[in-house]
């Protein structure tokens, strides 16, 4: 009997979550470095908080793009050199639901801790208790973009040696969108203001991203193991 | 209707042929144009009443800007191209595309800061149409760094098509959030070219560099076509017959 999409796409997202429970480390590294990024902007720039609440929004969210952008380089890597994401482009089964299913685990690992942790930076950088669910909704819909838009680059530098600098050059300029919206959403938020429309344009792009993004990274695994 | 004609273009001994056959017949009513656009720009075309000469350099800022945003899209539908129908030909013209469309880009940023100097006293200003444009460069620079990290010509050719197909449909996105995001921390106090009524003398020397660096756009991507096709067929029989003929 064959199994629906769904059912598969299931079986690969939990797969995928069980395989990063049993190697935490990884899991652990993408939040350390968030972590240690938004250190670097007290040490850079002033301890006094009133000056950093004005570079919160930027700090957070460079850091969560970067955090996110290196996190990238393991959604695929493993999976193509020990071959099973060739046993999955021949399964049958439609590769752009199994890609899909797994960016949903990778922002699973990697985006939703950092919208957990993300608050604690920002309390750091003097932000308000206010402004909190700002910062967490707009992370939580930036990283899942994020997630989306990297598994296209991520599956299109599957063929180069040591593509993780590629990654970063293919990927920023397209993930510039996310970045201008999300810190507006949590600019507006350490503000007090509303922080819907900025928000709302977010989402869009995560649905955008949701539609397009995991057949174009379908058609890039593909074409790299071709 | 029948299709033989695209796969006739796209047999590369016939691309090659055509190429050659066709640079002139752009290259020289581009030179002509150019000459024309210029002459009229520089020199017939009245200073302008609020920034004097200095607006001048529209007339290569303009065209150069206005050039990297259509080869960008030449080279996402003949990247799309090649890949729906697996034409190798068109994927060689994508290819011949970026390194153009990114020389017009830096063109672009280059004659736009130095335009920026007397306009708004300073080289760079954190203007929308400056920063997609430096944006639109990184895309170019991208692209050619993903064909050249591939050593396997079929795989580049496929891979960056994906990527420049994902980058025309994110371009809008990021030319729109772009402006949203500086009319949010700018007062709008930059320079506003919205002006229509141009008077004929300063609009018709634009156009005519418009049109002029089209086909000069055509005749050097026709050049480097030729040059790429080399490269690919290198081993193939007709190459010495087309060469030393």
């Amino acid at each position: 009997m064959r199994t629906s999409a769904l059912a598969a796409a299931r079986l690969v997202l939990l797969r995928d979550l069980q395989l990063a429970f049993r190697k935490r480390s990884q899991l652990v590294q993408p939040l350390l470095f968030f972590a240690i990024v938004t250190m670097l902007f007290p040490l850079s720039i002033s301890p006094e908080l009133s000056r950093l609440r004005e570079v919160a929004p930027g700090a957070i969210w460079i850091g969560a793009l970067l955090a996110s952008l290196l996190a990238l380089e393991f959604l695929f890597r493993d999976d193509a050199n020990d071959g099973t994401l060739e046993q999955y482009a021949l399964s049958g089964q439609s590769l752009t639901w199994l890609l899909f299913a797994k960016t949903a685990a990778h922002w699973l690992l990697t985006g939703l801790p950092l919208t957990v942790i993300a608050p604690i930076a920002a309390l750091s950088l003097g932000v308000p208790i206010g402004a909190l669910p700002g910062i967490l909704a707009s992370i939580a819909l930036g990283t899942f973009s994020l997630s989306l838009l990297g598994a296209i680059g991520a599956a299109l530098t599957l063929g180069v040696k040591r593509g993780g600098v590629l990654l970063t050059l293919l990927t920023l300029p397209l993930a510039l969108p996310v970045l201008i919206f999300g810190a507006r959403a949590t600019e507006l938020a350490i503000e007090g203001a509303s922080f819907a429309a900025p928000l709302y344009l977010l989402a869009a792009i995560a649905v955008l991203g949701v539609t397009l993004a995991p057949l174009a990274a379908a058609a890039a695994v593909r074409i790299s193991l071709e | 209707m029948t299709w033989t004609w695209l796969h006739k273009l796209g047999s590369p001994p016939r691309a090659y042929a055509l190429a050659a056959r066709l640079t002139p017949w752009f290259a020289w009513p581009a030179a002509l144009l150019i000459i024309a656009g210029l002459y009229g720009g520089l020199v017939l075309a009245p200073a302008d009443y609020q920034q004097r000469d200095a607006f001048r350099i529209i007339y290569v800022h303009a065209p150069s800007a206005w050039m990297s945003l259509m080869i960008y899209t030449t080279m996402a539908v003949s990247a799309a191209i090649g890949l729906i129908w697996r034409i190798k030909v068109s994927h060689a013209v994508a290819a011949s595309c970026a390194p153009i469309g990114a020389s017009f880009a830096i063109a672009a940023l280059v004659t736009g800061s130095l335009w920026g100097r007397p306009m708004w006293g300073t080289y760079w200003e954190w203007d929308p149409r400056l920063t997609s444009e430096l944006i639109l460069l990184f895309l170019y620079l991208g692209y050619m760094g993903l064909r050249s990290a591939m050593d396997d010509i079929t795989r580049a050719d496929r891979a960056s098509a994906v990527l420049a197909i994902v980058g025309i449909v994110n371009v809008p996105i990021i030319h729109y959030s772009v402006q949203w995001w500086n009319s949010l921390h700018q007062a709008a106090t930059v320079m506003k070219i919205a002006k229509p009524e141009m008077p004929p003398a300063m609009l018709i020397p634009l156009l005519l560099m418009l049109l002029g660096f089209t086909l000069l756009f055509f005749a050097l991507l026709l050049v480097r076509l030729r040059g790429e096709i080399l490269q690919r067929e290198r081993s193939a029989g007709w190459i010495r017959e087309a060469v030393l003929s």
